[in-house]
């Protein structure tokens, strides 16, 4: 009878055990939250990308669509290619989407704010969106303003 | 001169021979791998070191994520910042204090026991009664010991982490009012599964090789005394605690150590 409720209580541990990594898992670590509705890639070339990190949101007027894949850096044109991985299935953002890095927040978290354009083309899996303009650097625009002052 | 260094070179060459002597145990307490017949003894052993663990892993990891909780919203609060409260809340909990403070709290709950427990057999000679009676004491009582601990402590840690949370999201949302929406996002945004879950998990990995080692190791090689015993059991938590400590450092070092 003691050694049952020793078992008894040894499996109920490694349950809760499991379950707490489970949780872990899916709660913080935010796996899987999405369902899975399949994804596909575009492309974008950035002046800069300062501040910009992997796994940043990728959104349309406020709302997540899909995450930032890759950084690149193209040092043929000096520049940056930064591919998304957007959510669901190709077809519904037009071929002049422009992309855009704007700042969230108090901690200046980057994220990339997708805006739909009227174009009866549309973007398709791996193509590359053109219009995009990238993240404002305070540093650099207090130099511009600076020389403008001085000229 | 002649006699510090000798007392150097004698404890030096001692604390070498401890070591292989610890080695020599574990590898052959470990050999032969689990027999399905000696899941019964694994068993009575987790739940020593693993189930009767609980009440003080869930305690402490309550009060900690509650207290970690309560020190961020102050600090945040003041940039109007709260909502990161979740974010740093997970970060410290998965990376470093979640399975260091798990480990610490092991080494003196389970780890004391099991030298203590291992360090009477020795003394009152149950120990080499098994040997004549042809049951290898390595495998009887060394081997589910050290089996029980790799398996209870990363568990041990996982419960702490998530009871932690817990902790942190009745002080920081129900009773601090930070936004619920935010907490959780905020922290499933910033909180990767192997980057902080998974090196988590494996530092915890590393300090149950370690701390149940040690905990075994220092009670087969007690001296049969009851003095012997008690100086054992210190020797545990003590020398577990700085291992803990020290090897934390260098984990992090290795795992996040990308500062350049």
């Amino acid at each position: 009878m003691r050694m049952r409720t020793v078992e008894i209580s040894v499996g109920a541990f490694v349950l809760a055990g499991l379950l707490a990594l489970t949780f872990l898992a899916l709660r913080v670590s935010g796996v899987a939250s999405a369902p899975d509705t399949g994804s596909y890639l575009l492309k974008a070339r950035f002046d800069d990308v300062a501040g910009l990190r992997e796994r940043a949101k990728v959104t349309v007027a406020g709302v997540k669509i899909g995450e930032v894949a890759m950084i690149d850096v193209d040092l043929e044109y000096g520049d940056a290619l930064v591919t998304f991985e957007i959510q669901g299935q190709p077809g519904l953002l037009s071929m002049d989407t422009g992309a855009q890095i704007v700042t969230e927040g108090i901690l200046g978290a980057r994220y990339v704010s997708l805006i739909p354009g009227a174009d009866e083309e549309m973007l398709g899996d791996g193509d590359t969106i053109d219009d995009t303009q990238g993240a404002l650097v305070l540093e650099k625009l207090i130099g511009d303003f600076v020389s403008r002052m001085g000229s | 001169m002649l006699t510090l260094l000798r007392r150097i070179g004698i404890s030096t060459l001692g604390w070498f021979e401890d070591l292989g002597r610890a080695s020599v145990l574990f590898v052959t307490a470990l050999w032969g791998l689990p027999r399905v017949a000696d899941l019964g003894l694994l068993v009575k052993q987790i739940y020593q070191v693993g189930v009767l663990s609980l009440p003080i892993i869930a305690l402490s990891a309550f009060s900690i994520g509650a207290v970690i909780a309560l020190q961020f919203y102050t600090q945040l609060a003041r940039f109007g910042a709260e909502d990161a409260v979740g974010v740093g809340l997970a970060m410290v909990l998965l990376r470093e204090l979640g399975p260091v403070v798990t480990a610490l709290l092991f080494a003196g709950r389970a780890g004391s026991a099991i030298t203590a427990e291992i360090g009477l057999m020795k003394t009152t000679e149950q120990l080499s009664s098994m040997a004549m009676m042809g049951v290898d004491p390595l495998h009887r009582i060394v081997a589910p010991r050290l089996w029980a601990g790799f398996i209870s402590l990363p568990l041990l840690t996982a419960i702490f982490n998530v009871v932690a949370i817990y902790g942190g999201v009745i002080v920081g949302v129900r009773w601090l009012g930070v936004d619920e929406a935010a907490f959780w996002t905020g922290m499933q945004d910033v909180v990767n599964l192997w980057q902080d879950v998974g090196k988590g998990m494996l530092k915890t990995l590393v300090f149950a090789l370690v701390v149940t080692w040690i905990a075994v190791f220092q009670g087969y090689d007690t001296e049969p005394t009851a003095e012997g015993i008690s100086e054992a059991t210190t020797r545990t938590v003590v020398t577990s605690s700085i291992m803990i400590l020290g090897l934390d450092f260098l984990l992090t070092l290795s795992m996040y150590g990308d500062f350049s």
